[in-house]
């Protein structure tokens, strides 16, 4: 436990000082979303109903923004090699990293997404379901990407393929998040959207640390 | 008197034959510089040597049981010093230390590890203003840091430790090395002939790489 607190201070330290990596998840989230009303036009009886999905659908690219990062830094100068000879496992490795990449850009997308609402005129009964559906689903994402991101890790091109990779494993997450917005504007009981969504997480945070040091294990050779 | 003994170690990288039948034994407070061509699989042999990469073929043997039995127990005795630097340009070198330190559990306080490779001046300084032999020297400040604690790593693997370093800092890295193998400890060096094999002589075997290249 000492040996994830360390890594996550470490990383967070690192996203803080200089490093644009950790603001560019966000800026692209508030920017994408902001500009589907233009493409779509204004239509006030069209916003409300879209709202839901693009937010969601920007959240799982803006998370996917920063993925490749995740594990790259520490195998370009040999830092990964030293983790792997520490005392802390790969799968804590794993753990501390998706926490981090959470933390910086799941975290922010919390608080820019009820403001995004506004754009889209998403009526108040769904905007405490976004932001609930998004604290259940942003940690999934940064789980399972973690995955993804060490099997692409020394790839060349790794980004487009981590898309590849991800995406699809992405869509379950979307459904239910999206469904969950819509059945709150309908005034529908959206409990089990939620309780998916929470299965999701835990199934993650069991899977995905032991899926993605076995990937990591296998990138360092 | 047993420290590592490989037994016909063989390595492929990328289908191809890097070296077969390497049998070395090290004993406690003994050196091996590892010379040869590159390409001759020294690097290949020093990350096989530290559990990173799985050999082809072979065995290893530390004091007389095989590594691969308690791979955790392998880890924890071995310090491996790789051709990069593993620093965080954006932190300071105070900073990079003590997270090494606290991720293996050595002792926190690294203050001596500064002096024993003179950066302490460069305490507070991010790693990217450093000069590459100022980074070389924080990345070497690593086995001080073992070295400085209780029940540090008995097997250092370095891979070409001297690379970059001044007349100065050879002779600091030589002690350092000098004061591990006075230890019992085992060092296991690649070299291309530099100075630090001239300081170590007297405590080293020499193993050429090419008698072995196919």
């Amino acid at each position: 436990m000492i040996g994830i607190a360390l890594l996550v201070r470490r990383d967070l330290r690192l996203a803080f000082r200089g490093s644009t990596d950790a603001m560019m998840s966000v800026i692209f989230f508030i920017l994408a979303v902001i500009l589907f009303p233009f493409g779509v036009g204004s239509d006030i009886k069209i916003l409300p109903h879209i709202g839901g999905g693009i937010i969601w659908v920007v959240a799982l690219l803006a998370a996917l923004l920063s993925l490749d990062r995740m594990f790259a830094a520490d195998h370009d100068d040999g830092s990964l090699d030293l983790l792997y000879l520490s005392p802390v496992s790969l799968g804590q490795l794993a753990l501390a990293k998706a926490l981090t990449h959470w933390l910086t850009s799941g975290v922010p997308l919390l608080f820019a997404a009820p403001i995004l609402a506004l754009f889209y005129n998403l009526p108040e009964a769904a905007l405490l379901p976004l932001l609930y559906t998004m604290l259940l689903g942003t940690p999934t994402l940064s789980l399972v990407g973690g995955i993804g991101a060490a099997i692409t890790l020394g790839a060349r091109r790794g980004g487009v393929l981590l898309a590849l990779l991800l995406l699809p494993l992405y869509i379950p997450v979307l459904i239910f998040g999206a469904s969950a917005l819509d059945g709150a504007i309908a005034g529908r009981d959206i409990g089990p959207q939620f309780m998916i969504l929470g299965g999701f997480l835990l199934a993650a945070l069991a899977l995905a640390p032991w899926a993605t040091a076995a990937a990591l294990r296998y990138a360092i050779d | 008197m047993q420290g590592l003994i490989t037994h016909k170690l063989s390595c492929i990288r990328g289908e191809q034959s890097v070296f077969t039948g390497l049998d070395i034994a090290v004993n406690p407070g003994r050196a091996l510089l590892l010379s040869g061509p590159n390409g001759s699989g020294k690097s290949s042999l020093l990350r096989i040597l530290a559990g990173l990469l799985p050999p082809a073929t072979g065995r290893i043997d530390w004091e007389g049981t095989n590594i691969a039995a308690d791979q955790d127990a392998h880890r924890a005795r071995v310090a491996y010093i790789g051709h990069e630097d593993p620093l965080k340009p954006n932190l300071t070198v105070m900073e990079n230390l003590s997270f090494w330190a606290r991720m293996y559990g050595f002792d926190p306080n690294i203050e001596p590890a500064l002096f024993q490779f003179s950066i302490e001046s460069l305490a507070g300084v991010p790693v990217k203003y450093l000069s590459a032999g100022q980074r070389r020297r924080t990345t070497l400040a690593r086995l001080a840091l073992g070295q400085n604690s209780e029940a540090g790593p008995a097997l250092w693997l370095l891979d070409e430790p001297g690379a970059g370093l001044d007349r100065g800092a050879v002779a600091m890295l030589a002690n350092t090395i000098l004061a591990h193998l006075s230890n019992e400890g085992v060092a296991i060096v690649s070299t291309h002939g530099d100075r630090l094999d001239e300081l170590l002589a007297e405590h080293a075997d020499s193993f050429d790489m090419r008698k072995l290249s196919t």
